[in-house]
């Protein structure tokens, strides 16, 4: 059978009884993960996080250790969880401790940390090894995780940790996410901030304890983390995040466990994560409001827009100049200026011309009647601007012409009645008013004294 | 009530056995308190005695003696560092207080959080956060609603109530940084309003906001004085202090005076309270924390500038 065909029938829980167990227990993984993520990531706890899923090896390794020096079932999920959990605490505490130390940040604080206890872990672990005992096998496999070795016991534990793990984040939405959003604001309504954020990371100990044997110590953090980022991407309702991030982990594990079964000697641990940061990647390129394209895209029409208004306010007040106003402009002359290059100037001008606004005469061009009065329009409110900044924000009017560019494309009608009740309050002309400045046109010198410009009151 | 001004040098350390320890007075009983404190009223929205807070051992607030006036919005003025926001979270014990202790009507804080509504500053959140106006404004009824409830539809409406109070209600379901910056003050101040607290503490609910929201605010405050409540509001501009509050607090590492405003504001007020840092208690803070630098920090231009503004 090719590796497809393998692949396909891992996908579908068809690949053998281990393989499917696996794959649906990496599945339910991802949710949890994902969900608890969300959370870490809100928080800004993630680095956090990874220390305390770093922590967890040697608190596994301790647990197994002392669970065997008593005789006890050494592989007990429920030591392993103990031990991880208790390390966390002690990781968590450890942080703390040398972000007091002075001149000493947090961040600093987190990395020593995760190192320390991970070196730790690593050397517990290579001694349990040489240990003359059967029980430490698949032990080894916590670092970058094997899902071959997760039983069917161990597939229901993590079962019933996700139902925990969604039970806890749903009854407890409203609390965490008010602890992620403004903690002082839970502590002076009375709510225990330090109490909900320890429910927070015990949720993250008990997903990275769960994950460490099939993803592994080192890398469970990314599958918290990378899942949440790539709900961020789509959605600006944490419920909705809490959802889209559940999907994204459960389909990283799923489809992760499904290849790594299918390849050979695919640790399966970098092949989930992987698969989520394929997820990520995509949400960040096509999420429709903050993905990349979407930005991209926005960024064209706005420019497109800005270059469009620039053109109809450039010929409409290049045509004022001409005696009839029907004389065609030179294209020429609109590129002096607007200081375009005269191609660039052509390819805004064509723009215009397809949206019926303009038309070309040989080298020359002008206004449609449509074109002319969304013109007429545009240059009313960047006079009406214009004489608001001279007037009341006492800018010079050899000034405002740049500062009134910048805001004209943006003002909305309710801005620009109330531009026109200010300025008829003062007095002022509010139909399409004289430039306050003069316009500088490859047709007129370029000294002010050749117009007189009107005078308003300040 | 008169201007009463406090310009005496900090209070010696009085001997150990004429008062009681801050620990132990922190464990009065509130009656037993008063009876031995008779300049303080049992009936003070807020009673704040005796409180000191430091950072790192650098105190930035001494012996802070104030009660609130009942039914009045009170400006808390003073330089930038003067501890205005700190007076506050000292208050509301969001940072740990060196000594003293608050009473809110008489009663401990702790008792009474659901009397207390909170502004904090705008920029004490990430308003990157995948919430909605309405959702952030629903979090002022979290404490009625209680722990581990959903947030009901009688919540919802009142959260919906204080939006449209504060002139948001089109804004309801947009995400938050969607909002301008003004917009999200008033959305803090929605929140606070839902609250439905006697007593409001708000951390510069006017700083770098458009005049549509000064405004929406400056209606609001009127309308909590109305109805009986206090508010005490940290505030940086002192031409419109007049005009805002009926009282204020002047404060710079201590309360140089406090009461109504008219009187308050005097020249010789003002020039205590913005005229430099290097007073004696600044120099007693210095030498308490010795690892601090030599000499405090000049005073910096904004303070310079409200100085010249009277």
């Amino acid at each position: 059978m090719t590796a497809g065909g393998h692949f396909v029938r891992a996908l579908t829980f068809q690949g053998g009884h281990n393989t499917a167990v696996a794959t649906l227990g990496l599945a339910l993984l991802g949710v949890a993960a994902g969900v608890v993520g969300v959370y870490a990531l809100l928080r800004k706890r993630s680095l956090l996080s990874d220390a305390l899923a770093h922590a967890g090896l040697p608190g596994v390794a301790v647990a197994f250790l002392l669970a065997l020096a008593i005789g006890a079932g050494a592989r007990s999920m429920v030591a392993l969880l103990i031990g991880a959990a208790a390390f966390g605490a002690l990781a968590a505490a450890s942080v703390q401790l040398l972000a007091r130390v002075p001149r000493w940040k947090e961040d600093g604080a987190i990395a020593a940390t995760l190192g320390v206890y991970f070196a730790l872990g690593v050397v517990l672990l290579s001694f349990i090894q040489t240990l003359p005992t059967a029980e430490q096998s698949g032990l080894h496999t916590f670092i970058f995780g094997q899902a071959a070795a997760m039983s069917a016991a161990d597939a229901w534990r993590i079962a019933g940790a996700c139902a925990l793990v969604a039970v806890v984040a749903l009854a407890a939405q409203k609390e965490m996410r008010l602890v992620c959003f403004d903690p002082a604001f839970a502590r002076a309504i009375g709510w225990s901030a330090g109490a909900i954020d320890a429910l927070m990371l015990a949720l993250i100990v008990l997903v990275s304890v769960l994950g460490m044997q099939s993803v592994g110590a080192l890398l469970i953090v990314a599958l918290l983390i990378i899942p949440a980022a790539s709900a961020r991407c789509w959605t600006d309702r944490a419920g909705v995040m809490l959802l889209v991030a559940a999907s994204i982990g459960a389909a990283s594990g799923w489809i992760g466990g499904a290849l790594s079964a299918s390849l050979p000697a695919m640790p399966t641990g970098p092949v989930v994560v992987c698969v989520a940061a394929a997820c990520f990647i995509v949400s960040i390129v096509l999420a429709p409001r903050r993905g990349a394209l979407a930005h991209a895209l926005r960024r064209r029409r706005t420019n497109a827009a800005v270059a469009r208004d620039h053109l109809y306010r450039a010929i409409y007040e290049l045509e004022e100049r001409t005696p009839t106003r029907a004389q065609p402009i030179p294209i020429e002359h609109l590129s002096a200026m607007r200081a375009w290059s005269p191609r660039h100037a052509r390819r805004i001008l064509n723009r215009a011309v397809r949206r019926g606004d303009a038309q070309r005469i040989n080298g020359a061009c002008a206004l449609t009647d449509q074109g002319r009065a969304h013109a007429a329009r545009l240059v009313r409110n960047h006079r009406l601007w214009e004489m608001y900044l001279i007037t009341h924000a006492d800018l010079a009017p050899g000034h405002v012409d740049r500062v009134a560019d910048e805001v004209e494309h943006v003002l909305d009608q309710e801005l620009v009645a109330r531009l026109e009740a200010q300025l008829a309050r003062d007095g002022l002309p509010t139909d399409t008013p004289q430039s306050p400045h003069h316009i500088q046109t490859p047709t007129t010198p370029s000294s002010p004294t050749s117009r007189s410009s009107p005078t308003y009151p300040t | 009530m008169t201007p009463r001004s406090a310009d005496t040098p900090p209070r010696e350390p009085p001997p150990a056995s004429a008062f009681p320890s801050p620990a132990s007075e922190a464990r009065e009983d509130p009656a037993a308190f008063f009876a031995r404190r008779p300049e303080h009223s049992p009936d003070a929205p807020l009673s704040i005695h005796d409180m000191t807070i430091a950072y790192h051992r650098r105190p930035v607030l001494w012996d802070i003696d104030y009660d609130a006036p009942k039914g009045k919005l009170v400006g808390i003025l003073g330089p930038n560092g003067a501890g205005k926001s700190t007076l506050i979270k000292g208050a509301l014990g969001l940072v740990p207080r060196a000594s003293g202790r608050v009473l809110v009507f008489g009663k401990p804080y702790e008792k009474m959080r659901r009397e207390v509504g909170y502004v904090p500053q705008r920029e004490s959140v990430d308003w990157d956060f995948p919430v909605s106006a309405l959702d952030v404004v629903a979090m002022g009824r979290y404490a009625h609603i209680g722990w581990l409830r959903p947030v009901s539809r009688a919540h919802k409406e009142r959260a919906m109530a204080c939006l449209e109070r504060v002139g948001m209600a089109d804004y309801a379901s947009r995400q938050i940084s969607q909002l301008s910056g003004g917009q999200q003050q008033r959305v803090f101040l929605a929140r606070a309003l839902a609250q439905d607290a006697s007593l409001y503490l708000m951390d510069e609910p006017f700083a770098s906001v458009d005049a549509a929201t000064e405004r929406a605010i400056v209606g609001v405050l009127r309308e909590l004085r109305e109805q009986g409540r206090t508010c005490l509001v940290v505030h940086h501009d002192l031409h419109t202090a007049p005009e805002y509050f009926d009282e204020v607090l002047l404060l710079n590492m201590r309360i140089v005076a406090h009461g109504p405003t008219r009187e308050t504001l005097t020249e010789d007020n003002l020039r205590r309270t913005y005229g430099g840092r290097l007073t004696l208690l600044s120099e007693a803070g210095e030498a308490l924390a010795r690892r601090a630098p030599a000499n405090p920090p000049p005073p910096t231009s904004a303070a310079r500038r409200d100085q010249d503004a009277p």
